[in-house]
C-alpha cells in the first residue's frame, strides 16, 4: 500500500447524507472476482446518464474536479454492505482522502485497509471546507498533524493510532499481525482447553 | 477457568457486560489504543466477496489457517430459479462462484455449494448447521454478521480484506466498540413481530443511532421472542450503524441449538452449557448508553422513504418535513420524497404495489414463511402484483414443503423459488424495475437497492402477504386468518 503523509488537491464536494456502498459501486458494475477493474463504476449510477454519457451535473464530471483526490461527502458514508469494492473503487479511481461527519463502521475499516484515510470532521467544518473546495481552491490533509488545511483555515481532526500508522506506513496489517503468531498459538492452545468445542475437526458433520 | 486478564483499567472483579466478558475471553494481545488483537472462532465466507478474498490470499502466497473452522456458501449470486445452475442471470455471475468453490476446494474449507441440503443464506445456514454458537467470535464479509449475535455470540460483519486478515491468522484487529443496552419490555400484540419493532426502534434512534455500538437487547419482550424472531431484531441493528448486537443465551438458545450438525456433543455438550449459562450481563454492569422501548407500542411498520429510519407506523401518514427524525435533513428528506414517489402528509395504505417479497436473511425463515403462509392461505395475489417467495436456506424450504406451505404460497399466485438471497439487492441479473413499487420483507430500502429506481418499502413477512393480497400497502391486522 502507498504511505499517506500528506496531501495537496482539489476537493470533491458530494454532499448527501447516507451514500450506501451500492450507491459508490452498483452491484451491476461488479463485474470480475477482483480488487480492480472498478473505477469505471463509481458512483454509476450518479456519473452516467442513458448509454454510459457522463452526467455533466454530477460533480466528479465537472472540470474542476477531475483530479480531485479528497472527497468530502454527507453523514454515515459508505452505509449497508460490506462491500469492499466501494473502498477499491474510489482508491483506483484516485481518492486517498475522504472527508465525512461519520462513516458506516465497516466502511471505515475498509478505508484503512486500503490506504484510504478517513477523517471526521463535524458537520459545521464540513460546509465551510466544501465551500473552499466549490471554489477550487487546493486543500491540504496531513495526517502527520492530523490536519486539514485551505486558504489560512484550518481543521484538527482526530485518527487512532494504530489505523494512523497504518496510513502513514502503508502498512499489510496481515504482515504486522503475523509478528504475533506465536501469542495466537498460544491461545489457541490454552483457549482449546477451555472450549474445546470452538475447534472443529474438520470432519463434515451430517447436516 | 481463566476469564480476562487486567485490560482498559477493568479489573477483573469489576461488573461487565455479556459482551465484555466474550470479548475479554479473546483478546490475544492488547495493540494499544482501544486495539486489540482478538481470536475469531468461525469465518463464514459467501460468494460474492468469498472468492476475491481466497484469491488474493493466493496471490499473496498466504494459507488458511483454520480451515476446519472457516465455511462458505453460495447465497449472493446463485440463482434461485428452480433447476438453478452456475449461469447466473448476473452475466458473470458464474466467474465467482466458481473462484469460490475453486478456494474452498484449494484451502479445504467446508462449502454448501449449490446442490448441497445446507446450502442457503449464510445468516440462515449458521444457526441452523450450530456453526455459531454461543460465547464464539464469528465474522463474515456480510454487513448483517450481527444477524447471530442473538445466539449470546460476537458475530459481526467485516470488509474482504480483513476476512483474509482473519483467514490468515485467525484473528483480527479491531477497536473495542462500546456497550448499548436496549430494552424491551412489555407484550407485542397479535400479528406484531421483531421486524415491526426493529424498524420501530431505528425510527426512534436512527439510522446511526447505534454506530460505534455493540447493542444488547434485553427486556421481557425479548426474553419470549423464539430464536428466529431473536435472529431478525439483531439482524436489523446493522440498519442502525451497529458494531453488532447480541442477545444473552437462554434455554430457547440452548434448545435451539441441541443435537445440530456443529453443536458439540455428549459431554462436551454439558461443558459447553456450563459455561454458556455464565454468558450474561452482570447486574451493576454500565453502559455507554441505554434506551427502552414498550412492546405494546409496536405496531405494523413500514417504510415511507429511502432509508430504514423513515419508517412509519402503517396506520399514520407519511410525514411532513416538519416532524422529521434523527439525522434526516431536507435534501435527504426531499430526495426520498422525490424517489419513492409518496406524497407528504399521505396514507400509504393508498399505494398500489406491483410486486411483494418475502425472503432475505431478515424474514426468510419457518416461521417468517408461516405467519406469511396463515395470511395467504385461502387467498390470491392481487392481480398485477408480481409475488416471490425465497426461502433463507434449503432446510427451511424443505420443512415448509414437508408441512404444505408451498402450496398455499403458490395457491396464492406466489412464485416458490430455491433458497438465496435472491431480490433483497439487486445483483446485476433479476430486478424489479425502475418506479415499481415493492412490499419487501428485507432489510434495506435504499434507492436502486433492489433495482435501478426500484421503489422499496420494508416491512414483516405478514405486511408484505397482506399487501400482496390487497394490491396496495395493506395492514394484516385488517386480514382475517381464513379457517
Amino acid at each position: 500500500m502507498k504511505p499517506l503523509l500528506c496531501i495537496t488537491s482539489q476537493a470533491a464536494p458530494l454532499l448527501r447524507e447516507n451514500i450506501d456502498t451500492d450507491i459508490i459501486i452498483p452491484s451491476r458494475e461488479m463485474r470480475t472476482v477482483s480488487k480492480t477493474g472498478l473505477s469505471d463504476g463509481l458512483f454509476a449510477g450518479w456519473r452516467y446518464i442513458e448509454g454510459r454519457t457522463p452526467n455533466p451535473d454530477f460533480v466528479l464530471n465537472q472540470p474542476q474536479f477531475r483530479a480531485a483526490e479528497i472527497l468530502i461527502v454527507g453523514s454515515n458514508f459508505g452505509c449497508g454492505s460490506s462491500r469492499e469494492h466501494a473502498v477499491w473503487a474510489l482508491a483506483e479511481y484516485g481518492f486517498r482522502v475522504i472527508v465525512a461527519p461519520s462513516f458506516s463502521p465497516i466502511f471505515h475499516a475498509n478505508c484503512i485497509r486500503n490506504g484510504v484515510a478517513p477523517v471526521i470532521l463535524p458537520e459545521s467544518d464540513i460546509k465551510g471546507l466544501a465551500a473552499h473546495a466549490d471554489a477550487g481552491e487546493a486543500i491540504r490533509v496531513s495526517l502527520e498533524d492530523m490536519a486539514i488545511s485551505a486558504a489560512g483555515e484550518s481543521w484538527s481532526f482526530s485518527l487512532e493510532d494504530e489505523p494512523r500508522m497504518m496510513l502513514m506506513e502503508g502498512l499489510d496489517a496481515i504482515e504486522l499481525t503475523l509478528k504475533h503468531q506465536g501469542d495466537i498459538a498460544a491461545f489457541r492452545q490454552s483457549d482449546a482447553m477451555v472450549r474445546p468445542w470452538v475447534y472443529l475437526s474438520g470432519r463434515r458433520a451430517c447436516p | 477457568m481463566t476469564l480476562a486478564v487486567e485490560r482498559h483499567g477493568t479489573a477483573l472483579h469489576e461488573a461487565r457486560t455479556l459482551a465484555g466478558k466474550i470479548w475479554d475471553q479473546h483478546v490475544i494481545r492488547p495493540l494499544g489504543g482501544h486495539i486489540d488483537l482478538l481470536a475469531i472462532d468461525r469465518i463464514l465466507l459467501h460468494e460474492r466477496t468469498g472468492g476475491v478474498a481466497l484469491k488474493s490470499l493466493d496471490e499473496a502466497g498466504r494459507r488458511v489457517a483454520a480451515p476446519a473452522q472457516v465455511f462458505a456458501t453460495m447465497d449472493h449470486i446463485v440463482d434461485t430459479f428452480p433447476g438453478r445452475t452456475d449461469d447466473t442471470l448476473m452475466p458473470t455471475g458464474r466467474a465467482f462462484l466458481e473462484a469460490t468453490r475453486d478456494g474452498a476446494r484449494r484451502h479445504g474449507i467446508t462449502l454448501f455449494d449449490l446442490n448441497d441440503p445446507g446450502q442457503g443464506i449464510v445468516h440462515v445456514i449458521s444457526p441452523e448447521q450450530a456453526i455459531v454458537l454461543p460465547g464464539l467470535s464469528l465474522v463474515c464479509p456480510d454487513s448483517h454478521t450481527c444477524t447471530q449475535g442473538a445466539f449470546g455470540a460476537l458475530a459481526w460483519g467485516i470488509g474482504s480484506t480483513e476476512a483474509e486478515h482473519a483467514l490468515a491468522t485467525m484473528a483480527v484487529r479491531v477497536a473495542r466498540p462500546l456497550d448499548m443496552r436496549i430494552t424491551i419490555d412489555g407484550v407485542l400484540s397479535t400479528g406484531i413481530g421483531a421486524k415491526d419493532v426493529a424498524l420501530h426502534i431505528i425510527r426512534h434512534l436512527g439510522s446511526g443511532g447505534a454506530k460505534g455500538h455493540i447493542i444488547e437487547f434485553t427486556g421481557s419482550a425479548v426474553r419470549k421472542m423464539d430464536m428466529e424472531a431473536r435472529m431478525t431484531l439483531c439482524n436489523m441493528a446493522t440498519e442502525l450503524a451497529a458494531f453488532s448486537a447480541i442477545i444473552a443465551p437462554d434455554d430457547t438458545s440452548f434448545d435451539y441449538l441441541a443435537g445440530r450438525a456443529y453443536a458439540p456433543r455428549g459431554a462436551l455438550w454439558d461443558d459447553a452449557l456450563a459455561l454458556w449459562r455464565t454468558l450474561a450481563t452482570d447486574e451493576s454492569a454500565t453502559f455507554a448508553a441505554e434506551h427502552r422501548f414498550d412492546a405494546g407500542d409496536v405496531v405494523p411498520m413500514i417504510t415511507w422513504g429511502t432509508s430504514p429510519q423513515q419508517a412509519i407506523p402503517i396506520d399514520t401518514r407519511v410525514p411532513a418535513i416538519t416532524a422529521l427524525g434523527p439525522d434526516d435533513s431536507r435534501t435527504a428528506y426531499d430526495n426520498a420524497i422525490a424517489y419513492m414517489g409518496v406524497t407528504p402528509g399521505s396514507d400509504l395504505t393508498t399505494l398500489a404495489i406491483d410486486a411483494a417479497f418475502i425472503g432475505s436473511c431478515t424474514n426468510s425463515r419457518i416461521s417468517d414463511l408461516r405467519r406469511a403462509a396463515a395470511l395467504l392461505k385461502g387467498r390470491r395475489v392481487a392481480v398485477g402484483v408480481k409475488a416471490i417467495c425465497v426461502p433463507g436456506s434449503t432446510q427451511v424450504k424443505r420443512a415448509a414443503e414437508a408441512e404444505g406451505l408451498d402450496r398455499i404460497f403458490i395457491d396464492a399466485g406466489f412464485e416458490w423459488r430455491e433458497a438465496g438471497c435472491s431480490m433483497c439487492f439487486f445483483a446485476g441479473g433479476e430486478s424489479f424495475g425502475a418506479r415499481q413499487r415493492v412490499v419487501s420483507s428485507t432489510n434495506r430500502n435504499f434507492e436502486s437497492r433492489q433495482g435501478p429506481g426500484t421503489r422499496t418499502h420494508i416491512a414483516s413477512p405478514e405486511t408484505v402477504a397482506a399487501s400482496a393480497v390487497a394490491g396496495h400497502i395493506a395492514d394484516p391486522r385488517l386480514l382475517e386468518i381464513l379457517p
